[in-house]
């Protein structure tokens, strides 16, 4: 099918397009320079950018769906009864998986990353992938509290390393490394944690700063098209900003070709000073003038919206402290060899001081980080709020008048322990065009392989928002984001005046990272005799079958200076 | 005629799990229509081994085998899940889904009658 | 041919580590398995073709008119049941899920008369738990409580608990401590260290107990709870607090016995506080082998993991309301599909009865109570030896069933999606 998309104010800053009138041609899933017997869009003045790309959001595997069980009163949300072309939805944080693809695709998004894939269970996300309709989706699993990465680095075998990182990409069908508490896993495997880089990992005798660093020169060997992407140690405390900064400090003598060599993720919940919750406060500031300071690192907010969501996350240690400290209902999933997750219910509140400071601070962050393409939009989904609130979000960074309508009701202590209501600076759409789109494509190295922009060759994932560039109304934005006028993805129309009107699969895009050093024998051996001795599974049962990955899109990479 | 008061509980046993997709062979009917108990309780009811017992319910009434098993202590009668022991559990769920499987106060006696039939249980054929 | 690395499909246990020797189609040798999954490996009778019953007797006939019955069946009735699940793969639940939603079906399963009470439970406290292999690995103290596994999950000992050695438990057996709460001296107990006798039906005291001695307010616990010595409480409260790594299993002497999800809520709630002086998980013991799939099919597709109603359009999910037993028993239903379960040999009598009333459509590879109520039989391929395809361990780890021999029969998901595309077609979609 060709389309031809005319009169839209075109925002694709990858090709430095910002708020321009030019046609986009399309065929064959593709951005074209020509067409010839096209179906023609008429934008109307409207804003058409790429299709929307979310860099970190837990949709699908075993976290999601235990928080799916753990709260049938969640699911009892938001439903929506099946229609001819689409299922039964259900769900606010903990969407079943055809609401997570419908309502993506609602809101021009056509690329979602599931950042917490825990080896063993990589199949389940998989499975759950096939089940999200229309976005194309990638997953990174989880491997710094891997027994074999933690003695690997310990011992300094890089080859080894690098070789079992490259066959754990082969047999999770994974997009890279996530790093999630370093070596804090493998702790809370005995009711422990570490908070600080230099703890020691029990019985490994190993820290989380060996375990970043020796990952993140791993990832630039392997010639991944993502950096590492970390949770970073000690999220959630009163003072933490210190941690993140010394995490950041720790990767600046890594290099890579042309991108960051770390993504911190989630960086809201790192960046509080202060020592109890009593004067715990924000340090946006501290976090976002080293961000702008260096080019090595970049990082996504995990902004809090007010409400009930519902947290998830690998941090085991964090969910149980969370527990402690309000009661709710808890379930941790520790996964042999590993890593581990927690799930806890959470009521984000505006009368609550710490809640409306963390509202304020992944708002400062972005605001604050003076160029976009360092960060993101995310709500870490479902941590912060479900994504379904970026339009909000967004609304809110393009608009003080609408920030300050919200300070009139949160919290007071916001004035003295936040940022917020001193920064005047509002995004304009370029700036949201990369925080959304571009951004996000080229942070995961996805630019390279046709997501994030529309020059000529990339996917046909193309968004156009029912508002012009001049439209001012945080409201009307807010709704303009909410139900696209179109969204079209690989081509095809999925989404006209905010209704799903056609329901393609997704792809699944990992990395193959070609890695032929004689290490890969060595590191086999030693692997055969992990799962001979301590774990549940068979080697031969362990790989995902290419059954599970129906749409892939491999990614090859060659690993440099192998030994 | 003697009789005893006691708890059902039904649950899987090995023997059981064997014959579950074979239920229509006689191994099936050897291994599930059967209660076992305690020998005081055996003994209270006068019986030995392989002695046909009516348990009795307020929901039912069932014939199965009588064995001696002293892993049981005196009061419990155990019934390996199937047919026999869902003819005199308590149906209702509580609002929970599962019925009371376990814990149903039963009446147990000896009896000439022969075991149920397993297609009698499952009704109108 | 010898194929190895195979999953056993029986319990949840979902062993993956048998060796199948297979000759001209046929399996002629398994080992590894325990004596029931080496008996359901073996087969059994089967159920030679599809058949339909006229005048009360079944007769054979073809998948086609079988077929073409059963989705008249399920298109003319008001309110259809769907229900089983419990030894079939993924790939069919998920073509069930999308049948029930077209129907309009209420769709369930054995979770519904095994672990719902522990849904129940999860949704109310949550679930502390971890994977089989961390258990392996680290725990000291393993306690089983009103579950034989040794008869239900023969190989859970040997393969992740009691009888095994892992990274940090290298001394195997010596090293472990063992207690098995029942109210008999099951198998289980008899290879355990400490065998703790309940009288039936206090399974929630005696959890009660336990959980005021932890919190310190021993004080007030009588002499003796639930036929258990105080003493005897004590020691265990002590024993668990200093273990490194303790792990609670839980079956149906707590779900199917007085007081169900709160024995359960119970139990979970003594494990999460145990995590404030140690480190402790808990875990159903999940009978079918994937049974749990079902749940996680569930779940990601329609919000909820058993028992969930499409007569709106859209999922209601009320388990007491919208769970079998009580649709059966308030006669509700009206036509009843029944796949890889046998629910005719498995729920009480008066459930029974009713399902015995309405056209009942039977999928199952083997003959069993409920075909003598069938009124459609599709014999099916046994998922797991003649079909592939995907199952969820009792611990939500994921693997893939093999295929070992050809299939005689369509699969299950290949029945369920003719039934559904003749439903269409009925219905003119
Ligand atoms: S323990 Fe269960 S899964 Fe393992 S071989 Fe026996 S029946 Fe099969
Ligand atoms: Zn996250």
């Amino acid at each position: 099918m060709e389309l031809l998309i005319t009169n839209g104010i075109v925002y694709d800053p990858i090709n430095q397009i910002s708020g321009e009138k030019v046609d986009i041609l399309v065929k064959d899933g593709k951005i074209v320079s020509g067409v010839k017997n096209p179906k023609t869009i008429d934008a109307g003045g409207r804003i058409v950018m790429p299709g929307g790309v979310d860099m970190h959001t837990h949709i699908a595997g075993g976290k999601m769906n235990v928080g799916r069980m753990l709260r049938p009163e969640d699911g009892r949300r938001c439903i929506e009864s099946r229609k001819k072309l689409t299922r039964a939805c259900t769900g606010y944080s903990v969407p079943n998986t055809f609401a997570t693809g419908y309502r993506y695709a609602k809101m021009g998004y056509t690329t979602t990353f599931e950042p917490a894939m825990p080896p063993l269970l990589a199949r389940h996300t998989h499975e759950e992938f096939r089940d999200i309709p229309i976005v194309d989706k990638g997953g990174i699993p989880l491997l710094d509290n891997h027994w074999l990465i933690m003695e690997y680095v310990k011992s300094g075998d890089m080859d080894k390393l690098t070789a079992f990182i490259a066959w754990m990409m082969n047999a999770t069908k994974g997009y890279g490394i996530k790093i999630v508490n370093a070596g804090g896993g493998e702790a809370w495997g005995w009711g422990k944690n570490v908070r600080n880089l230099d703890d020691i990992v029990p019985n490994f005798d190993i820290t989380p700063a060996e375990i970043i660093h020796g990952l993140a020169e791993a990832n630039e060997r392997l010639n991944l098209p993502h950096s590492i992407h970390i949770h970073c140690n000690n999220l959630g405390h009163p003072g933490n900003y210190d941690t993140t900064l010394a995490t950041f400090d720790l990767v600046k003598d890594v290099t890579s070709h042309n991108r960051q060599v770390m993504h911190a993720t989630h960086i809201q919940y790192h960046s509080y000073g202060g020592s109890t919750w009593a004067d715990m406060h924000s340090k946006a500031d501290a976090i976002a003038s080293y961000v702008n300071s260096h080019d090595h690192v970049t990082v996504d907010p995990g902004q809090v919206m007010f409400g009930d969501t519902t947290t998830m996350t690998a941090d085991g240690p964090m969910e149980y402290e969370l527990h402690m400290m309000s009661k709710r209902k808890w379930t941790n999933k520790d996964v042999e060899l590993e890593t581990g997750s927690g799930i806890i219910p959470i009521f984000y509140s505006r009368k609550v001081s710490v809640n409306s400071i963390q509202w304020a601070i992944g708002l400062e962050l972005a605001l604050l980080i003076k160029s976009p393409w360092k960060t993101a939009i995310t709500t870490d989904h479902p941590n912060g709020a479900p994504f379904t609130r970026y339009p909000e979000i967004i609304s809110l960074l393009m608009s003080k008048k609408r920030r300050e309508e919200v300070l009139k009701g949160v919290h007071s202590a916001i004035n003295k322990r936040a940022i917020i209501s001193s920064i005047d600076r509002e995004l304009n759409w370029a700036d949201i065009a990369i925080m959304t789109r571009a951004s996000p494509a080229k942070i995961l190295g996805l630019d390279k392989h046709g997501k994030g922009h529309l020059g000529i060759g990339a996917d046909a994932d193309i968004a156009i928002y029912d508002i012009s560039p001049e439209e001012d109304d945080p409201r009307k934005i807010q709704s303009a984001l909410s139900h696209a006028k179109y969204t079209i993805k690989g081509g095809e129309i999925v989404v006209k005046d905010g209704e799903i009107v056609a329901v393609p699969e997704g792809r699944t895009y990992w990395v193959n990272p070609e890695f032929d050093g004689e290490a890969t024998k060595a590191m086999l051996e030693d692997l055969a005799v992990k799962f001979k001795e301590y774990y549940s599974v068979s080697l031969a049962n362990y790989p995902v079958q290419d059954a599970y990955v129906p749409h892939p899109v491999e990614i090859k990479t060659r690993c440099k200076n192998a030994s | 005629m003697k009789k005893i008061d006691v708890k059902l509980i039904s649950g899987r046993s090995i023997e059981q799990g064997i014959h579950i997709e074979n239920k229509m062979s006689s191994g099936y009917f050897d291994v599930a229509a059967v209660c076992e108990l305690n020998e005081k309780d055996m003994s209270k009811l006068g019986i030995r081994d392989d002695a046909n017992v009516m348990i009795k319910s307020k929901f039912g009434q069932v014939v199965v085998r009588a064995r001696t098993n002293n892993r049981n202590p005196p009061g419990i009668a155990f019934v390996p899940m199937g047919p026999w022991a869902n003819a005199i559990i308590d149906p209702s769920t509580g609002g929970c889904g599962t019925p009371q499987f376990k814990g149903v106060e039963v009446e147990v006696t000896l009896t000439f009658d022969s075991i149920s039939p397993i297609k009698e249980l499952v009704g109108f054929i | 041919m010898i194929i190895t690395d195979v999953l056993c499909p029986f319990c949840g246990d979902l062993c993956d580590d048998i060796i199948v020797e297979v000759e001209g189609n046929k399996i002629i040798e398994v080992k590894e398995a325990c004596e029931t999954g080496v008996s359901k490996m073996m087969g059994h009778e089967r159920i030679a073709a599809p058949m339909i019953r006229e005048n009360g007797k079944l007769r054979e006939t073809t998948y086609e008119e079988a077929i073409t019955k059963a989705a008249e069946i399920l298109t003319n009735s008001l309110r259809p049941l769907m229900y089983g699940w419990g030894s079939t793969t993924c790939e069919a639940d998920k073509k069930g899920i999308e049948l029930a939603e077209e129907i309009g079906a209420i769709i369930d399963n054995t979770t519904s008369v095994c672990h719902a009470p522990s849904v129940l439970a999860i949704q109310n406290v949550g679930l502390p738990s971890c994977t089989l292999g961390q258990i392996k690995n680290r725990a000291d103290l393993i306690i089983y409580w009103g579950s034989n596994q040794a008869e239900a999950h023969p190989r859970h000992m040997s393969k992740y608990t009691s009888f095994t050695k892992g990274f940090f438990t290298k001394e195997g057996r010596k090293g472990k401590h063992v207690i098995v709460f029942d109210v008999r001296k099951t198998t289980t107990a008899e290879v355990a260290d400490d065998f703790v006798q309940i009288i039936p039906g206090d399974d929630y005291r005696v959890l009660s107990a336990l959980r005021v001695i932890l919190a310190g307010a021993g004080d007030v616990v009588p002499s003796s709870v639930g036929g258990v010595p105080k003493e005897k409480l004590i020691e265990i409260v002590d024993r668990m607090k200093s273990s490194r790594f303790g792990v609670l299993f839980f079956g149906m002497g707590l779900t199917q016995s007085r007081g169900k999800p709160y024995n359960v809520a119970n139990a979970i709630s003594l494990v999460r506080e145990l995590n404030a002086h140690t480190k402790f998980a808990v875990m159903p013991m999940r009978g079918h082998f994937n049974v749990t799939g079902f749940n996680q099919v569930c779940a990601w597709s329609t919000g909820f993991a058993f028992a969930v109603d499409f007569a709106r359009g859209k999922p209601w999910y009320n388990p007491g309301e919208t769970s079998t037993v009580d649709v059966l028993n308030r006669g509700e239903c009206d036509s009843a599909l029944i796949v890889a379960s046998d629910p005719a040999a498995h729920f009480p009598r008066k459930s029974v009865e009713h399902l015995a009333k309405i056209p009942l459509i039977q999928i199952d590879p083997c003959p069993n109570l409920t075909t003598e109520l069938a009124d459609i039989v599709l014999p099916a391929a046994i998922a797991g030896i003649e079909v592939e395809g995907t199952a969820y361990r009792m611990d939500g780890v994921p693997l893939r069933l093999r295929k070992l021999i050809e299939p005689v029969h369509l699969s299950d998901e290949e029945i369920l999606s003719r039934i559904l595309s003749k439903v269409r077609e009925i219905r003119g979609d």
